[in-house]
């Protein structure tokens, strides 16, 4: 069995002629937290949908559990997104769903639950993210933004999956709460083992989560290393990302 | 002058830029044919095998058959009492008003029911639908429907086209008796026709055929209103403006396709 829980080699996605993935590579242990940081338009995105099934990657291979499932049939990709959480940039929560469906989702649709107890657990991971019972039942629509961000996460951990996407999860929350949010992704993940592949631009959150960060820069990982070792490198490109800086190698197209 | 523009057109300049400029639409055309023709192969494909979300089905059933009732009664009825009207006022010159009980029942049963309610419920439901699937597509719903190990094509797809082929014949069948009966007021109590005698003619004219029209054709259209409602939603892009045009973009198809399909089905139904 593979001590990776995640193998990306020679990943390669194009839309037209814009070149986005130009051949990533990414290795995730089991139970590791792996952030990759990018500025906006690097593929980050790309890389996550890429990983998940979501994209269809021109080229290279995606193993989950030593397991290819890049072409891979349908039957492999359940099997694949059985073992996955997703949190999204927008939260992408039910609109026609209340609060408690849309974190029992997968657990009445998928692992067949009766729907009473798949509310009790709903809302027992609800009190887990830091959300009263009270608001199991509203609509998303009723929600703000950061408890929408609480109640996605809730849906992506209901199912206690081996792997955790979290796809900016910070992104549009202020300073508070977005702590609070990098809080609970690491509670969650770390009570439930799993392996956690975080897309983000926000420093001080990719601090807080990663065991492990990469930087995707122009379709490829430029830097890969700890948090400590990020600190102290002098490669130009995550020197000027991390400190925010306009001046260095990477030119922004304005 | 004009020997150098005949040079051009000999060197295959023209020729080539008319085909390029042909070429670029038509291969747009064609590819987009191709979508359509995959998305209608897998819409059916998950339509017809399990796992069916029933309850989704019966929500489905609800909102395009329930609530589009008035509409479609509303249109129908004054459907019938103008096919009256212009019956008994193009036929009284040759004497021939009798007829006016059997024209309304083969307009309406054949065209006017099945056609009206589908371009009114694809009005109605086709616009919803896409802009529903819509929101669903550009604000991630669709994806985390997957990352949840839910095929989007079972669960948004399949209830809706089933729910349109089932319940579209059921309002139509509804809009043919409303129909008839606008019919049955104008002659009656605007043009003095004996009730008796006005239902008897109706009912003696009555064939299987006129309803079966009716019924295969609203199958067809209620197929077509939930696949362009569907497709549309489903690959729009881009946001709030994606979704509109994706919107504008299923009724006008679906409008379209229903005037093409009924001529269609009524030539392979009726032709000589």
């Amino acid at each position: 069995m593979s001590e990776y829980k995640i193998q990306v080699k020679n990943l390669h996605k194009a839309f037209g002629k814009k070149v986005v993935l130009d051949g990533v590579d990414i290795e995730i242990k089991k139970g590791e937290s792996l952030v990759v940081i990018g500025g906006s338009g690097t593929g980050k995105s790309v890389l996550i949908k890429c990983i998940q099934g979501l994209l269809t990657p021109d080229e290279g291979s995606i193993k989950v559990d030593g397991v290819e499932i890049n072409g891979a049939d349908e039957d492999v990709r359940d099997a694949m997104h059985a073992k996955m959480g997703m949190l999204f940039q927008g939260g992408a929560l039910f609109d026609s769903l209340s609060v408690w469906e849309n974190v029992a989702f997968g657990l009445i649709e998928n692992q067949k639950w009766k729907r009473k107890d798949a509310k009790n657990e709903a809302i027992r991971v609800l009190r887990q993210v830091g959300l009263a019972p009270d608001v199991a039942d509203l609509s998303p629509s009723e929600l703000s933004g950061g408890m929408q961000k609480r109640v996605s996460l809730a849906r992506a951990i209901a199912t206690k999956p081996e792997i955790i996407f979290f796809d900016e999860p910070t992104t549009g929350l202020d300073p508070i709460m977005a702590d609070v949010i990098n809080d609970l992704i690491i509670e969650s993940a770390r009570g439930l083992g799993a392996t956690a592949l975080t897309i983000t631009h926000d420093m001080a959150s990719a601090r807080k989560i990663a065991d492990k960060i990469a930087m995707l820069y122009k379709g490829k990982i430029i830097w890969c290393g700890t948090v400590k070792e990020m600190e102290k490198t002098d490669n130009p490109y995550v020197c000027q990302f991390i400190n925010g800086s306009s001046q260095g190698p990477i030119k922004v197209e304005v | 002058m004009f020997n150098s523009a005949k040079e051009t057109f000999m060197s295959g300049n023209y020729i080539e830029n008319f085909f390029r400029k042909l070429g670029k639409p038509l291969v747009r055309f064609t590819a987009g044919l191709g979508e359509l023709s995959l998305f209608i192969a897998k819409s059916v494909y998950n339509s017809v095998t399990p796992p069916f979300y029933l309850k989704l089905l019966g929500k489905q059933m609800i909102d395009i058959g329930f609530y589009s009732l008035p509409v479609v009664a509303l249109t129908t009825i004054f459907a019938g009492m103008v096919i009256a009207l212009q019956t008994y006022s193009g036929f009284s010159s040759y004497g021939a008003e009798s007829a006016i009980a059997s024209v309304v029942l083969i307009s309406v049963t054949r065209e006017l029911a099945p056609v009206f309610s589908g371009l009114m419920v694809a009005g109605r439901i086709g616009a919803a639908m896409a802009a529903e699937i819509g929101t669903m597509r550009v604000t991630e719903q669709i994806d985390a429907l997957v990352t949840l190990s839910t095929n989007p094509f079972k669960y948004l797809v399949a209830p809706r086209v089933l729910a349109g082929v089932m319940v579209l014949p059921l309002l139509v069948l509804i809009g043919d008796v409303i129909g008839i009966f606008g019919g049955f007021i104008i002659a009656v109590y605007k043009l003095g026709f004996n009730p008796a005698n006005y239902i008897n003619s109706t009912i003696n004219g009555l064939e299987s055929l006129d309803i079966i029209t009716g019924v295969v054709k609203a199958c067809v259209f209620g197929f077509i209103i939930a696949i362009m409602g569907c497709y549309n939603g489903y690959k729009s892009r881009g946001g709030a403006q994606g979704v509109g045009e994706a919107t504008t973009n299923a009724v006008v198809s679906a409008s379209i396709l229903i005037l093409i399909f009924n001529y269609i089905i009524t030539e392979l139904l009726f032709a000589k």
